[in-house]
C-alpha cells in the first residue's frame, strides 16, 4: 500500500484549518471551504483536500467529487496572469469565440490549463455584467472591452514585456 | 398510522402514509421494474436517487411521468405502471443507457446475473436507436476487485455501500455528465486508496463494472500439474448458498455436495476451514482468557476489549482507520490463514512434501480473502500460505467448466484430519457465530464446568449492533457484536472514548457476517436470501455431534503432536500476526 506524503508548510495547513474552524468544522459547509480554500491557495491540489477531508470528518473521495463536479474549482494552478473570456450571450454574439480562439492559438493551452512557463491561464466565464463593452476578456482584475481577434496579441504583450 | 387510498392500474390499493408508489405497487402484484433502486429489507439499507428512470409512471393530473422508487403516494392518486406512454420513456431510458455501455454480453463475467441485461429482455430492447459517443475509462486491478468503469451505469448502489454502510469512504462520483464515474479519490486506483475489500460494492453492483479477480484458471492449472499436490479449503458460509448457484432454494445446505464436486475437480485432499475455526477458537478463546483474568486481577497494562480478527475485511479497516487501535484485536490469524499455514507445515511433513510442491487454495464467501492470503507476513520465503482464494461464485463457475452436474452428486465427507469440525465452527459464517463459539469454550475453561445449554440465541440475529451480557458462572461476560464497518466504527468510536466496557467484541465487515460477503452468489437486494443463509449455518451446527471447539479430536491431536499448547511458541510463531498502519498521514514540512 502506497502511503501519500502530504506536504505542505505548516503556516497553510494552519490558514486551511482556520477556514475550517470558520465554519464550524460543518462537512454541510465543504463548498464554502474549497472556495476560501481556492481563494488562498489560487487552486485546489490533492494535499489540500486531503486537508479539508481530514478537518471536515470527511472521505476525500467526497471531496474529490465535489471539486470535480463544479467548475469554479480547479486543481491546476492558475497562471501569473489569469485570462478570463466572457462567453454570455452578449459577448459570444459578438464574436467571443473567435477571441478565444486566438487566445489558445497563441498560447497553446486549452480552456482551463495553464501555459508551461505558468505566466498565463485561460478560462470562460458567463457574463460579467459589462454586455455594452462586449465582446470582453478580463486578464487578472483588468478588463479588456470590445476586444477583437486583431487585439489578443496586444493583451498578451502588454504582459509579456 | 393514517392510511392513503390510490388506484394502480385499475386495482385500488390502501398503504400506509408514506409510502412510495414502487411499494404500493409491490402489495397488489404490480412489480415497477427498478434499476437504480436497491433496498435490503431486513437490514434497512436503501439506495434510491432516482437516477436511472426506469420505474417512470403515470400519474393522473401530473404534466411529467414519476419515478415510482420516491415519489410519495397521495390520497386519491391514479397511476398507471404501463400504457404506451410509460412504455416507451421506459424503453428509451434503457436504450440511452445501453447506447452508452458495451454491449459484450456474451464474454461479460457479470453475464447471466446482469440486472441491465435482465432488464433489457424483460422490456424486449431488440435494438439500441440511439448511436452516440462512447465514454471509456481505464480499467482498474486491485488485488481482489476489478473497476471496469466502462460498464457503469452511474446507479451509485457501490457508492451508497462503501460510504453510508461501511463508512469506508472510497467511492465517490466524480466529475461532471457525460465524463463522471465512480471512483477513488483523485482516481487513484483503488490499491492506492483505503479500500477494505469487502466487496460489498461488487455485491450490489447491477452489471459488470465491479466484479472480483478471478483465479479459476490459476486453479486449473495447479490441478492440470502432476508435481503438486492440491488441498482446498472450504470456509463455512459457502455450503450455505454455493447451492443457489445450481437453482436451488436459498438455504439449502450443500456441503456434501460441495465435497463430492471438489473431490471431482480433483483436489488430492478436500478439507475444511472450519476446522480452523475451531483452531482460530483455541488461540483467540485462549487470548481472550488471559487477557480477561489479568485484567480481573487488576492488571492494568492489560487491553480491553478484546475484538476479534477473523474478518480481513475488518483488519484492513482499522489498519487504515484506526491505527491507534492495532493493540485491541486478537492476534490471532483468520481462520483460512491458520489452515494456511497448518497445511504447509504440519500437514505437508505429515505427507513429506515440500511446501513449494503443496497448492493450498480457499473457497470464501469473500473478496477481502484474496488481498489477506496475498499480505507478506503470511508468506514463507515467498510461498503463500494460501496460493489462491476463490470465491462461492467462481467455484460454480469451475464446477460448471468441469461438467459436473452438481444437484445429482452423492454426499460425501471432508477428508481428514483437516476436515473435522464442530458445530461451533460453522457458525462462523453468520454475524454473532464466531463470538458464540468462542463463549462456548470460554465458557468451559473459565469455569471448569460443562456447558449444558450451548445454544447463546442473544448472540444472534440481524440487528446493526447488539449487546448482551453472559453468565460465566457469576462472573458476567460483556459481548459485543457488530456487522457492516459503519457499525464497527460506532463501536470503536465508543471504546476510544472510554464509554464501552465490553470484554469481547465480534465484528464482520460485510452485513449478515460471510454469509452476506463479496464474494457469495448475488443476492439482488433479496435480504430475506440472507437470512436463509443463516439459518442453514445454524442448523447444521445444531446437527453436529460435537458443538465445542475444543472438544473435537483432530484439534486436540494437532496440539498433542504438533504445536503444543494455545498461544505457545509454536501457535505464535504459526497462528498469530501482527498488524500495520496504513492510515494516510498528513506530514507537514
Amino acid at each position: 500500500m502506497a502511503s501519500i506524503n502530504i506536504k505542505l508548510n505548516q503556516e497553510k495547513v494552519s490558514q486551511l484549518q482556520d477556514i475550517c474552524k470558520e465554519f464550524n468544522n460543518d462537512k454541510g459547509e465543504l463548498i464554502n471551504v474549497l472556495h476560501k480554500a481556492q481563494h488562498l491557495f489560487g487552486y485546489l491540489p490533492a494535499e489540500v483536500q486531503e486537508v479539508i477531508a481530514h478537518e471536515l470528518k470527511t472521505s476525500a473521495a467526497h471531496v474529490y467529487g465535489v471539486v470535480t463536479f463544479y467548475s469554479f474549482f480547479t486543481m491546476t494552478p492558475k497562471g501569473e496572469h489569469p485570462i478570463s473570456i466572457c462567453m454570455g450571450t452578449a459577448c459570444y454574439v459578438r464574436g467571443a469565440e473567435k477571441v478565444l480562439d486566438e487566445f489558445k492559438r497563441i498560447l497553446k493551452v486549452k480552456v482551463g490549463e495553464t501555459t508551461p512557463d505558468g505566466k498565463f491561464s485561460l478560462s470562460c466565464l458567463r457574463c460579467v455584467g459589462a454586455c455594452g463593452l462586449a465582446p470582453v476578456v478580463m486578464v487578472g482584475e483588468k478588463v479588456f472591452g470590445r476586444v477583437s481577434p486583431d487585439g489578443v496579441k496586444d493583451i498578451i504583450g502588454e504582459y509579456t514585456k | 398510522m393514517e392510511m392513503i387510498k390510490l388506484t394502480i392500474d385499475n386495482k385500488t390499493v390502501e398503504v400506509q402514509k408514506g409510502a412510495s408508489i414502487l411499494d404500493a405497487a409491490k402489495t397488489v402484484g404490480i412489480n415497477i421494474p427498478t434499476l437504480c433502486y436497491l433496498h435490503l429489507h431486513d437490514l434497512n439499507i436503501t439506495n434510491k436517487p432516482a437516477g436511472c428512470r426506469v420505474c417512470v409512471v403515470e400519474v393522473k393530473g401530473r404534466r411529467n411521468l414519476a419515478p415510482a422508487c420516491v415519489t410519495e403516494c397521495t390520497e386519491g392518486m391514479v397511476v398507471n405502471t404501463h400504457n404506451i406512454r410509460v412504455l416507451n420513456s421506459r424503453k428509451t431510458v434503457l436504450e440511452l443507457i445501453l447506447s452508452d455501455h458495451p454491449t459484450d454480453c456474451l464474454i461479460c463475467s457479470k453475464s447471466g446475473n446482469c440486472d441491465l441485461q435482465t432488464l433489457a429482455q424483460e422490456m424486449g430492447i431488440r435494438q439500441i436507436r440511439y448511436q452516440g459517443e462512447q465514454s471509456h475509462y481505464r480499467e482498474d486491478t486491485s488485488p481482489a476487485i476489478i473497476r471496469d468503469v466502462d460498464k457503469c451505469i452511474m446507479c451509485r448502489r457501490c457508492e451508497m455501500m462503501c460510504n453510508d454502510v461501511q463508512t469506508v469512504g472510497v467511492l465517490s462520483a466524480v466529475n461532471r455528465g457525460f465524463m463522471s464515474v465512480v471512483a477513488p479519490a483523485f482516481e487513484r486506483n483503488l490499491d492506492h486508496s483505503e479500500c477494505t475489500y469487502c466487496g460489498q460494492c461488487v455485491a450490489v453492483c447491477p452489471t459488470g463494472a465491479l466484479t472480483e479477480v478471478d483465479h479459476t484458471n490459476k486453479v486449473i492449472r495447479a490441478l492440470a500439474d502432476p508435481s503438486k499436490t492440491v488441498i482446498v479449503q472450504t470456509a463455512p458460509a459457502v455450503r450455505a448458498a454455493l447451492g443457489e448457484e445450481f437453482g436451488l432454494e436459498p438455504g439449502t445446505l450443500v456441503t456434501g455436495k460441495m465435497v463430492s464436486a471438489l473431490k471431482g475437480l480433483g483436489f488430492d485432499y478436500v478439507f475444511d476451514t472450519d476446522f480452523a475455526a475451531d483452531l482460530t477458537i483455541m488461540e483467540e478463546g485462549t487470548e481472550l482468557l488471559d487477557r480477561l483474568s489479568r485484567f480481573m486481577n487488576g492488571d492494568k497494562t492489560v487491553k480491553m476489549p478484546i475484538l476479534t480478527s477473523c474478518c480481513p475485511g475488518w483488519v484492513n479497516f482499522f489498519e487504515h482507520q484506526f491505527p491507534d487501535m492495532l493493540d485491541i484485536p486478537s492476534t490471532a490469524r483468520s481462520p483460512q490463514q491458520m489452515f494456511g499455514s497448518i497445511a504447509k507445515t504440519y500437514f505437508a511433513e505429515k505427507l513429506g512434501i515440500k511446501r513449494e510442491n503443496m497448492v493450498v487454495v480457499s473457497i470464501m464467501p469473500c473478496l477481502a480473502k484474496k488481498y489477506e492470503c496475498s499480505r507478506e507476513e503470511f508468506k514463507v520465503d515467498g510461498n503463500p500460505d494460501v496460493d489462491f482464494a476463490v470465491s462461492t461464485r467462481e467455484l460454480a463457475h469451475l464446477i460448471k467448466q468441469a461438467n459436473i452436474d452438481f444437484n445429482g452428486l452423492p454426499e460425501e465427507d471432508f477428508d481428514r484430519p483437516l476436515g473435522e469440525s464442530t458445530g461451533a465452527s460453522v457458525i462462523f459464517g453468520a454475524t454473532g457465530g464466531v463470538i458464540e463459539a468462542a463463549t462456548r469454550t470460554a465458557y468451559e475453561v473459565f469455569t471448569g464446568k460443562k456447558l449444558e445449554k450451548v445454544d447463546f440465541e442473544q448472540l444472534r440475529g440481524m440487528e446493526w449492533i447488539r449487546r448482551a451480557e453472559v453468565d460465566f458462572d457469576g462472573t458476567p461476560i460483556k459481548i459485543g457484536i457488530a456487522h457492516g464497518l459503519g457499525n464497527a466504527r460506532k463501536l470503536l468510536e465508543e471504546i476510544r472514548d472510554g464509554k464501552a466496557d465490553f470484554h469481547a467484541i465480534e465484528i464482520m465487515a460485510c452485513p449478515g457476517g460471510c454469509i452476506g460477503g463479496g464474494g457469495q452468489p448475488l443476492h439482488h437486494g433479496d435480504s430475506s436470501i440472507l437470512k436463509s443463509r443463516t439459518a442453514a449455518l445454524y442448523r447444521e451446527d445444531a446437527g453436529k455431534p460435537i458443538r465445542k471447539s475444543h472438544e473435537n479430536p483432530f484439534i486436540q491431536k494437532l496440539y498433542e503432536e504438533f504445536l503444543g499448547k494455545p498461544c505457545g511458541h509454536k501457535s505464535h510463531h504459526l497462528l498469530h500476526t501482527h498488524y500495520f498502519d496504513k492510515s494516510n498521514p498528513i506530514e507537514v514540512d
